[in-house]
């Protein structure tokens, strides 16, 4: 009986797949056709055309023919779904406003919902608001000051153009309305543009995706670890059930595994929060990105908040590094004194590199394994022709679900793997930062 | 041509991936077949081995994507 069920689900989601990718109003992605001219050029295959009335543009979605539909493009979908966003889509149908919160120095603090943008298509807004735009996904700004920002003006849609700056290839955008293209600012990053960023005419310090995960994680780790502290001290002799028996098998698992053995059985218990926060944070975070359909919110892929739990890992272990942490790096005891000064200079690069490693490991693994997803889906669409082709799509569909099956199976295993990864690494530094001296250096 | 190369430089990082599980792999399996009560413990180790070797094979990827983009 369950296995006839099972069977009926399976075939039931192949079918709903394979008509949900013909649907033009699903997770097509016309490439922004960056055709990097020498010279900035207006290329007609680039414009995304909305439609100069926003109400007909929701309604005519599902209808509306775009000649300038190009192909599909895998690599911009891919790596659009594993960025941060201004708006939280459920099922690709809903889209939730989220808190934005901007400063610009000529501006100031700008406070509103990214519902005004009245964002449809993937993700571009229809309206501007006080100067902003939204495009795909994320906030941009008007830096033409003949750009009215007193009113919300109608976008009618986005342009993509390719400048040379110093040598190098850069995107720039521009947003249509009224006729005129308006060049658009992104937000400013603060890398010093090795990632092609910079600082730019505004900031961003909006509640993100990213910001609106980690704070649900957050409460719900909270909420759940509370009620087990409350059974437990409701019945502290009584067996475990329920949520506690979860908690606990993860909770002693790490105490014993990883904090005992290498930080020691008796100075431990400072450490205990700090390893249990950041290997439940990850855990929990990491999860939450499996949901398929939910915002597609990647948080423990962004290199910003894995380099923030790096960071803290890094003020911890220094901070609370004794004398044989210190003479270990920079004057290692036991060797020649020419051997001393390089050890020195490595054990120094060492420093950074040991947090600089955790950050790139767990980012560049969940990173990687939802862009392996997101290609196998891709497979739908590109057998099926960016949905012109409805037997294209379904022979797709079957070569992509199992994949996908196999690839979330493998994601789910690599989500506790990192996170004690993770925890087991902070728990070595920390232990060789408050280590006692060897003896084995007497025993010569 | 800078995506070209950042292409060959993923695709040789993870020859190397692959190389190194392969050996854990294979040097795991011999350990349990010569012990195989000790099963559990090699095979937590093993994944726990992979899981660092991957992620060096990743860090490049990663690198070139950035490359790439």
């Amino acid at each position: 009986m369950k296995l006839r069920f099972c069977l009926l689900f399976f075939v039931a989601v192949l079918m709903i797949g394979s008509i949900y990718a013909q649907n033009h109003d699903g997770h097509q992605h016309e490439s922004d056709a960056t055709e990097a001219p020498s010279t900035v050029e207006f290329s007609n295959d680039s414009v995304e055309v909305l439609s100069t009335d926003p109400i007909a543009a929701e309604k005519a979605d599902a209808h509306d023919v775009h000649d300038h539909h190009a192909t599909f493009d895998p690599g911009a979908t891919a790596i659009h779904h594993i960025s941060d966003g201004n708006v939280y889509t459920i099922l690709d149908v809903v889209t939730l406003p989220l808190p934005m919160i901007l400063y610009a120095p000529d501006r100031g603090w700008d406070f509103f919902s990214s519902g005004v943008f009245h964002s449809g298509h993937h993700e571009d807004g229809h309206k501007s608001h006080l100067g902003y735009v939204l495009r795909h996904g994320s906030v941009h700004r008007v830096v033409d000051p003949s750009f009215s920002t007193d009113i919300d003006q109608d976008i009618t849609g986005f342009i993509t153009k390719t400048e040379n700056r110093d040598g190098k290839d850069i995107e720039i955008f521009y947003a249509m309305s009224g006729g005129k293209e308006y060049r658009l600012d992104a937000r400013s990053t603060l890398d010093g543009g090795v990632l092609g960023g910079g600082i730019t005419s505004f900031y961003d310090f909006s509640i993100s995706k990213n910001v609106l995960s980690m704070i649900l994680v957050s409460l719900f780790l909270f909420f759940i670890f509370w009620s087990a502290a409350k059974a437990y001290k409701k019945n502290p002799t009584s067996a475990p059930k329920g949520m506690q028996s979860l908690l606990e098998t993860l909770f002693v698992f790490i105490r014993d595994e990883v904090a005992i053995p290498f930080i020691g059985k008796d100075k431990y218990t400072r450490f205990l929060p700090l390893l249990m926060s950041i290997f439940f944070f990850i855990l929990g975070l990491n999860l939450f990105g499996q949901i398929p359909f939910f915002g597609s919110s990647n948080v423990t892929g962004n290199l910003t908040v894995t380099m923030i739990i790096a960071l803290l890992v890094f003020i911890i272990v220094n901070i609370n590094g004794n004398k044989q942490y210190w003479a270990h790096i920079f004057w290692m005891p036991g060797v020649p004194w020419p051997v001393k000064i390089l050890l020195a200079a490595v054990e120094f690069m060492g420093l950074f590199i040991k947090p600089l490693t955790l950050m790139l490991r767990l980012a560049g693994n969940i990173s990687a394994g939802h862009i392996a997803i997101l290609s196998f889906i891709g497979l739908i669409f590109i057998f099926g022709k960016a949905g012109t082709d409805m037997m294209g799509s379904t022979i797709g569909t079957f070569m992509a679900i199992p994949l996908t099956l196999f690839m979330m199976a493998i994601e789910l295993v690599v989500a506790f793997v990192q996170a004690f990864v993770f925890t087991l690494l902070t728990a070595t530094y920390i232990g060789s930062a408050i280590e006692d001296a060897h003896h084995a250096e007497e025993h010569h | 041509m800078t995506g070209t190369l950042a292409a060959i430089g993923a695709g040789l990082a993870v020859i190397g991936g692959g190389i190194g599980i392969g050996m854990v792999g294979s040097k795991a399996m011999e350990a349990i077949a010569r012990q195989p009560e000790a099963a559990g413990d090699i095979r937590a180790s093993m994944i726990l081995m992979a899981a660092f070797i991957e992620g060096a094979a990743l860090i490049a990827i990663l690198l070139s994507i950035f490359v790439a983009k």
